[in-house]
């Protein structure tokens, strides 16, 4: 005897309501779900193949070329080590930069703002994520490179990709120390830790590890990026000199971004080269970031993502 | 940074008038022979300057990376959320990291060494050989040498997919279980409990993801400027060569730079402007559509990579 079942019906709006119910998984409706599942899949599939691909032929092409003594040698006599310099200088130039703006926008919108200033600068620094990164380089040079006369140099650079990175340190910033415990504060301020105490020593130190991670995304974008960087940097053979203005350096996105299209075939190969060395700086700079969300999970109130 | 591209564009904006939009004629003038003076702006003699190939190639080449990324990364999110052991899903989840921070100059690269000649000598071809029916017929044609529309097209599809499938996931994250329990206890598959309840769940803020999508792939410069063959013309079948407002800006600023008058520089900079207002207007309403459908939720959406 089967069970009463509702019949299907019409909602007000005039919608049917399928009987869901009064039938069995009819072989159609199977199908179905095995062709969507399976389109799916094959999304998938072209998700993943694209990467294996693109990391398989930078290998590869690199393979064919590679010589140790690239690394220790410049880019006019056959090596990359002032690129590799050059980015590395350019890091540390973005670390300290945006490190200190970043964070401590990111500290403020979290911390100090009030409400509607809080939302304002959310959606300013939205806006700015959304900026492609060659206005960021186009404003750049004509307001420092040629308004401010300090010629192609590392500040200037320094600073475009300040901009561009902003948005991205701001808000991991923010989220770590809203994920904070309210229970770590509420300890603190009970054994009579002042408002700055309480920040400095409990909710910032907790909310370091969240901090890092958005700090080494910052640095996996500053690696990557070579259109900020062609007008505000230019390009040179020589290593960095301690000038910050008028200071032309090397970078690797700009050897494999021009070098590949060169008559010689030692600079083509150095782009080969170049690109797996960025590759390389890219994907070790996302594991470590993945090592310290895993190491230090413990401090946070929602779980990790 | 609004401010420094209208003061550096003011002349040319005015100089160049509307005709800037709706012409398709981009000349940097004589170099040879002395400037005149219009209006109060110096230029050179011959100079005209319309960005109506620039604008169109942008937006058809981000509506090809959208046509073909979006239902992949909607595709893979789905699969992911609703399938995938959480393992499996956290691999990934790197794989997308690495797929976001791959530099796109290394995108390029693989464009144009890689992926360029296959298509032209393996895939495009057949692609031309479809029947001459009205949607099939645009992939009729000569089909070049692997540089132009349809390539671009795809390798910022590979490039923005990320960004869409990550937001997608952490939308689909974020339906409530309860009403998934109940679709399926009525007897719907999982496929139409998904259409019943997930996918409406989450439509907005979709669509959101895809447009944010859009937006990275509308302020590529640097992939663009290498896989496009960087013609302002406007291309004559989806295999010819093309270019977008940003790639040009990468091209020609070092050119512009040679022309006494500056004019050059000052059009590079309203290209620049009307690059910035098209992003602009993408990522704001993207990021309303976002925010829309996740209000109540705690968790970041398109929060950094």
């Amino acid at each position: 005897m089967t069970a009463p079942v509702a019949r299907a019906g019409r909602l007000p709006g005039g919608r049917e309501i399928q009987d869901w119910t009064s039938q069995r998984t009819s072989l159609a409706r199977r199908l179905r779900d095995q062709v969507s599942w399976s389109l799916a899949g094959l999304a998938l599939l072209l998700l993943v193949g694209p990467l294996l691909w693109v990391l398989a032929g930078v290998v590869e092409q690199a393979a064919r070329v590679w010589r140790w003594s690239m690394l220790t040698s410049t880019t006019a006599s056959g090596g990359l080590l002032n690129a590799i310099v050059g980015t590395l200088v350019l890091l540390v130039g973005v670390l300290v930069v945006a490190g200190v703006v970043g964070v401590a926008s990111g500290v403020y919108i979290a911390e100090f703002a009030p409400p509607r200033r809080r939302t304002v600068l959310r959606a300013a620094s939205e806006v700015l994520a959304g900026v492609p990164s060659i206005v960021i380089g186009y404003v750049a040079y004509v307001a420092l490179v040629v308004g401010l006369r300090w010629g192609y140099s590392l500040v200037a650079a320094v600073l475009a990709l300040t901009v561009l990175v902003i948005p991205y340190v701001a808000k991991s910033t923010e989220l770590a120390i809203s994920q904070v415990p309210t229970a770590y504060r509420e300890g603190a301020e009970a054994l009579g830790f002042s408002r700055a105490q309480v920040m400095r020593r409990v909710v910032f130190r907790s909310a370091i590890p969240g901090i890092s991670t958005g700090l080494i995304v910052a640095l996996a974008i500053s690696v990557g990026e070579t259109a900020p960087l062609l007008y505000t940097m230019a390009f040179t053979n020589g290593y960095p000199s301690s000038a910050l203005t008028h200071s032309q350096l090397g970078y690797l996105t700009y050897v494999a971004y021009i070098f590949w299209d060169e008559p010689t075939t030692t600079d083509q190969n150095l782009a080969h080269a170049a690109a797996l060395v960025l590759v390389v700086l890219v994907v070790a700079l996302i594991l470590v970031g993945r090592l310290v969300v895993r190491l230090t999970q413990r401090h946070s109130e929602t779980e990790a993502r | 940074m609004v401010a420094v591209l209208v003061v550096e564009a003011w002349p040319a904006i005015r100089f160049n008038g509307w005709a800037f939009f709706t012409s398709s004629d981009w000349t940097i003038g004589s170099l040879y022979s002395p400037p005149v003076t219009t209006g109060g702006v110096t230029h050179l003699l011959g100079v005209h300057y319309g960005a109506l190939d620039l604008v169109v190639g942008t937006l058809e080449c981000s509506a090809i990376a959208l046509a073909i990324g979006f239902p992949i990364a909607y595709g893979a999110a789905v699969l992911v959320v609703e399938r995938l052991h959480r393992r499996l899903a956290a691999v990934l989840g790197l794989c997308l990291e690495v797929l976001a921070g791959i530099p796109s100059v290394v995108f390029g690269l693989w464009g144009v060494l890689v992926l360029g000649p296959v298509l032209s000598s393996d895939v495009y071809p057949v692609l031309a050989k479809l029947p001459d029916i009205p949607p099939l017929s645009v992939f009729r044609g000569p089909v070049g040498n692997g540089e132009g529309l349809l390539t671009a097209g795809i390798v910022l599809a590979v490039m923005i997919v990320p960004i869409m499938a990550a937001t997608t996931r952490d939308l689909l994250r974020q339906v409530p279980i309860g009403p998934k329990e109940g679709a399926e206890a009525l007897g719907m598959t999982r496929h139409e409990a998904f259409r019943t309840v997930q996918s409406r769940w989450v439509r907005s803020g979709v669509v959101g993801a895809a447009v944010l999508g859009l937006g990275r792939a509308l302020g590529e410069t640097i992939a663009v400027a290498l896989v496009s063959g960087s013609q302002i013309h406007s291309p004559s079948n989806i295999y010819d060569t093309m270019t977008t407002i940003a790639a040009t800006i990468v091209n020609q600023l070092d050119s512009a730079l040679t022309d006494p008058t500056h004019f050059a520089v000052r059009s590079l900079a309203e290209a620049a402007l009307a690059l910035l207002a098209i992003t602009l207007i993408v990522n704001v309403a993207a990021r309303l559509l976002v925010r829309r459908s996740s209000r109540d939720t705690a968790l970041p959406v398109g929060a950094g990579l």
